[in-house]
């Protein structure tokens, strides 16, 4: 006993300035395989040389969703959206009701998240357009605390991004 | 007595973290001009606008979604969400008649990113990009 208690005491020590030290993921900043794929997923190509109306239609997309724009800047191409929304899902409630019936107490499910967009446009040739846009979300539970930060990557919401976003490239050139 | 020591040599180590979280505010990870290098490449190019695109792109590419652009002061900032918050600030200004300079400089969670190797992973990714060779600068 005598022995093990500093032991204890320094892993504990040691425990906790490594608690202080986080570092960052060797892969954050690299390129892979994967990150080709999901330009290709979050990617479309459109033949318009007019760069300003694709931007403008796809603000109005982001609109149509019920995002509000935070930031803009046509010169570059830019246009960034958030929405703030429920983020309850049936399955944890069901878990935690099962855990409280059980006696486990109060467990914290997923309550409100933050939706956030990026609309990027680009010129590739004298009468193509490329545009990409990018989402993700940071979801906090029923104790305030974050629960999930991370990037969309369901190749479904893009195909229905695009899908709504060519209806208003319609919508917009007949003036609907 | 040994276990009261312990226990004191314990809080000094925690205390060893943070002394006061104020100091934060002018809180700096190296000297300037260390940090200044592993931030900082120089390229080949004039055209500003044409840079600040393809880093917008290569944010893009790496995951990131963009929280701002600035054309005229020469600024992007992005955010990286995966299980981690990673964001980072991208600035681009003329360096002589020939050379841009690029900055960046990035946060993981809460805390500044003061590795050269992720910096050296973004720059290589950009150079492949903008066809362009990163300059290391003194």
């Amino acid at each position: 006993m005598k022995r093990t208690l500093p032991i204890c005491i320094f892993s504990l020590a040691m425990f906790s300035l490594v608690a202080c030290v986080q570092t960052i993921p060797k892969e954050a900043l690299q390129l892979t395989k994967e990150s080709f794929e999901l330009r290709q997923l979050q990617t479309r190509s459109y033949d318009t040389a007019h760069e300003k109306k694709l931007l403008v239609a796809g603000a109005g997309v982001l609109q149509d969703l019920g995002y509000n724009i935070d930031e803009s800047e046509t010169k570059l191409g830019v246009i960034v959206g958030s929405k703030d929304r429920d983020a309850t899902e049936a399955g944890q409630v069901a878990g935690a009701i099962l855990i409280a019936a059980l006696g486990g107490g109060s467990v914290p499910i997923d309550k409100n998240q933050k939706i956030r967009a990026s609309i990027i446009t680009y010129p590739t040739g004298k009468k193509t357009t490329k545009l990409r846009v990018t989402f993700q979300r940071i979801v906090w539970n029923t104790q305030g605390q974050v629960s999930k930060t991370q990037s969309i990557e369901d190749p479904l919401i893009y195909q229905d991004f695009f899908n709504k976003l060519s209806k208003a490239v319609f919508l917009e050139a007949n003036e609907i | 007595m040994k276990k009261y020591t312990y226990m004191a040599f314990a809080c000094i180590v925690l205390a060893g973290c943070q002394t006061t979280s104020m100091d934060q505010v002018m809180e700096t990870s190296g000297s300037q001009v260390q940090t200044r290098q592993i931030q900082t490449r120089a390229f080949d190019t004039t055209n500003n606008t044409k840079t600040l695109r393809t880093i917008i792109a290569t944010l893009q590419d790496l995951g990131f979604v963009i929280d701002k652009a600035d054309d005229e002061l020469g600024t992007v900032s992005g955010t990286k969400l995966d299980g981690y918050s990673l964001r980072m600030t991208v600035t681009v200004r003329p360096r002589g008649k020939k050379q841009t300079l690029i900055r960046a400089n990035a946060t993981y969670n809460v805390t500044p990113v003061v590795d050269p190797q992720p910096y050296q992973q973004f720059f290589t990714a950009l150079q492949k990009s903008m066809f362009l060779t990163a300059h290391e600068v003194d």
